[in-house]
């Protein structure tokens, strides 16, 4: 079904993509373990040279995790999958290329001001808090790199189509298609908020903002940014880890449905993340509340879909019983055993996320430390681990070597997994005892003496963390310079048990699901941007406080 | 699992459920959140971030008595300090806040009566708790607002009636 249809030059780019990725993701890790021993007591290493305070370093850890590791890796696997899918190159190189060069330029004109400590604003960049315009345009062309790898996949398809005309579109390149259309259109909010508000305000060109529209705008993104994380995973979930278990992927039909269900509902769904927000009627954020358990039900359709698929290849493994099948998958592959563990994380997360949608609940966690405690068992672990267990098959087939140690990386995913059991289940309790994230809590002024027990069990989990994140990069990077093992074969995609054709038409079409899923953008989000658009009065004043 | 007739059934019986459970968490949310009245933060009115000590009702911050057991909170949110930031009712109050920012975002946050409400310059937030019972509460600004965030905090003293 498939070929190697990568070009060596091809190669040059995926790798480059995950070789940003990476570095990122050691900024990450290293900012990680410092607030890690913050939260146990420590006293934050700050430092006129490295990072100037734990605020700093929250920043950085954000941007470089969540913003650059996630985006990079993305842009580089989503583009390789859909290739393979396609069985066809990709359009144009230099547009692949060009697009690469926008990101890292974008991300340097980001990357200076946030390290010099004149962006310390978060991931979120809440205006009033001011930074320095290039943070904004770097991000901003980031964001513009990523439409052109939507571009370069759209082009892609409509070469494919034309020479396969009426054929079902290959799962993977549909799934890589669906996801950055997804992403696509979810980036409009973040783009208005850059080019209308926050560039124009840093540059001194117009005087005063307005937080709420502002805030509104990034979560229109914020959400959907989440899926846009989360959707490569799956592919490699539904497409991938079924037949590196041995088995078949059970339902074609059904992981289409699946993926076109989160273009339509990833969007419209953003104010559950306002809604302790003044200024926006809560009529609105139960509406959307409504949304968020409605884009339960394509998770609930992988969940079913992916364990069943991973359930023949246990069974084909000889694994037998209602559960104990599970025990057979191959555990001793790690870029396996990452991705089921990653998955587990998940089941988790993924009802936790729901908690904190769920309306009046949302009170009782918002921007508490349980909601950090949420993202890194969903980002932080399903995201994270399962990209982890990608690059374990990827890098080694990128570099043309094989795998420095397997060992070493069987280790790396279970200190991952347990890691962040440690640490995630602290931050919950703690939120839950009224813990505020983002905030140096060692030297907090309402420091509850109940916190300091599970505060230690944060910086043991966060150094477990560290200690996995540095076996991780460590192995990759032995197995680009000095490993000395074949390289191995890239993973077929997973043949379903019910295929394509047996579902109808309608799964495989685009535009009709685009255009629905503008209207639902429109219908969720209309009434309440018109209002706050019509009373804006872009009076409020910039502020660098850090 | 083999033939095509008896993996449609098995779809079938993953969707089912698949919708099933959201609308039944769904109910259950709106059981309880309409059975209790509970609210959330809504529309309340704006304020111009750069007058706000001018204009009512924050040009007269602190607490004021509205009814018996029944008081309201006027409150101004600043880098890095809330006023007022103590407050002291009588144990059964119903309080409500009012409160806004005059800077940048910050957040006011009372955990155990479910006081979590954002301070945005330019909007007004009004939200009510009941303190039932008497000691400290603490308030925390759970929003991240410059470099002595972790030093925003204040507190609500519920005292036994007299």
């Amino acid at each position: 079904m498939t070929t190697d249809t990568a070009s060596i030059p091809e190669q040059r780019l995926t790798g480059a993509h995950l070789l940003v990725a990476h570095v990122a993701l050691l900024g990450g890790i290293v900012t990680g373990l410092l607030q890690g021993l913050e939260h146990a007591g420590f006293e934050f290493p700050a430092s006129p040279y490295f990072l100037q305070s734990y605020y700093h370093s929250v920043s950085v850890h954000g941007v470089l995790n969540v913003l650059v590791w996630t985006t990079f890796f993305i842009c580089g696997f989503l583009p390789f999958i859909a290739a393979r899918g396609y069985a066809i190159p990709l359009v144009s190189l230099r547009l692949g290329w060009v697009t690469f060069w926008v990101m890292v330029v974008g991300l340097v004109m980001a990357a200076i001001p946030l390290v010099g400590n004149a962006a310390t604003v978060m991931f979120t960049f809440y205006p009033p808090l001011k930074a320095h315009w290039a943070f904004y345009i770097g991000l901003t062309l980031v964001v513009v790199g990523t439409w052109l790898v939507t571009l370069r996949l759209a082009l892609t398809h409509r070469v494919w189509r034309a020479q396969h005309p009426g054929a079902r579109t290959p799962l993977p390149s549909f799934m890589a298609l669906v996801t950055m259309t997804m992403w696509t259109l979810a980036s409009i909010g973040l783009a208005a908020e850059m080019l209308f508000m926050l560039i124009p305000w840093s540059l001194g060109l117009v005087q005063g903002t307005d937080p709420l529209l502002a805030r509104t705008l990034f979560w229109l993104t914020g959400h959907p940014i989440v899926y846009f994380w989360l959707l490569p995973a799956y592919v490699s979930w539904y497409m991938l880890v079924p037949r590196q278990a041995g088995g078949r992927l059970f339902s074609d039909p059904m992981a289409r449905a699946s993926f076109l269900l989160f273009l339509l509902l990833s969007a419209p769904l953003g104010l559950h993340h306002q809604v302790a927000d003044p200024g926006i009627h809560e009529g609105w954020k139960l509406f959307q509340a409504f949304l968020t358990f409605a884009v339960f039900f394509p998770s609930l359709l992988t969940f079913f879909n992916v364990v069943a698929s991973l359930e023949s290849g246990a069974r084909a493994r000889g694994g037998t019983g209602l559960v104990a099948w599970f025990g057979r998958l191959p555990w001793g592959d790690p870029s396996v055993a990452a991705q089921i563990l990653g998955m587990l994380m998940f089941c988790a997360g993924g009802i936790g996320g729901l908690i904190n949608a769920s309306y009046t609940v949302n009170l009782v966690v918002h921007n508490t430390a349980y909601i950090v405690g949420h993202f890194h068992a969903t980002v932080g672990t399903a995201v994270t681990l399962t990209f982890m267990g990608i690059s374990y098959w990827l890098v080694p087939h990128l570099a043309g070597r094989g795998l420095w140690s397997r060992g070493m990386a069987l280790a790396q995913s279970w200190l991952w997994f347990s890691g962040m059991l440690i640490f995630s289940i602290s931050l919950h309790e703690l939120g839950l005892r009224g813990m505020p994230r983002r905030t140096m809590i060692s030297q907090a002024a309402y420091f509850q003496p109940e916190w300091k027990g599970l505060l230690a069990w944060v910086g043991v989990g966060g150094t477990l963390l560290f200690v996995s994140g540095v076996l991780y990069l460590l192995n990759l990077l032995l197995t680009v310079t000095v490993s000395r093992q074949p390289a191995p074969a890239v993973p077929e995609f997973a043949e379903p048990i019910s295929r394509a054709e047996e579902g109808p038409a309608m799964l495989d079409r685009l535009r009709p699901w685009v255009v629905l899923a503008v209207v639902m953008i429109i219908v969720a989000y209309g009434p309440t941007l018109a209002r706050l658009i019509a009373g804006a009065s872009f009076n409020a004043p910039g502020f660098r406080v850090w | 699992m083999k033939n095509g007739a008896t993996v449609y059934l098995y779809e079938l019986a993953w969707i089912l459920p698949s919708i099933a459970i959201p609308v039944g968490m769904l109910a259950a949310l709106l059981v309880t959140a309409f059975g209790a009245g509970k609210h959330v933060p809504s529309v309340a009115g704006r304020v111009d971030p750069t007058r706000v000590l001018e204009t009512a009702p924050f040009d007269k911050l602190g607490v004021v008595q509205t009814g018996p057991l029944r008081y309201e909170v006027r409150m101004v949110g600043q880098v890095w300090s809330f006023t007022p930031n103590e407050i002291r009712v009588p144990v059964g109050s119903t309080v409500t806040f009012i409160a806004t920012s005059r800077d940048v975002i910050h957040g006011l946050f009372i955990p155990g009566v479910n006081i979590n409400v954002m301070l945005i310059p330019g909007q007004v937030s009004r939200v009510t708790a009941h303190f039932d019972r008497v000691g400290e509460y603490f308030i925390a600004c759970h929003e991240y607002c410059g470099i002595a965030h972790h030093t925003m905090g204040g507190k609500v003293i519920v005292e036994p009636r007299s």
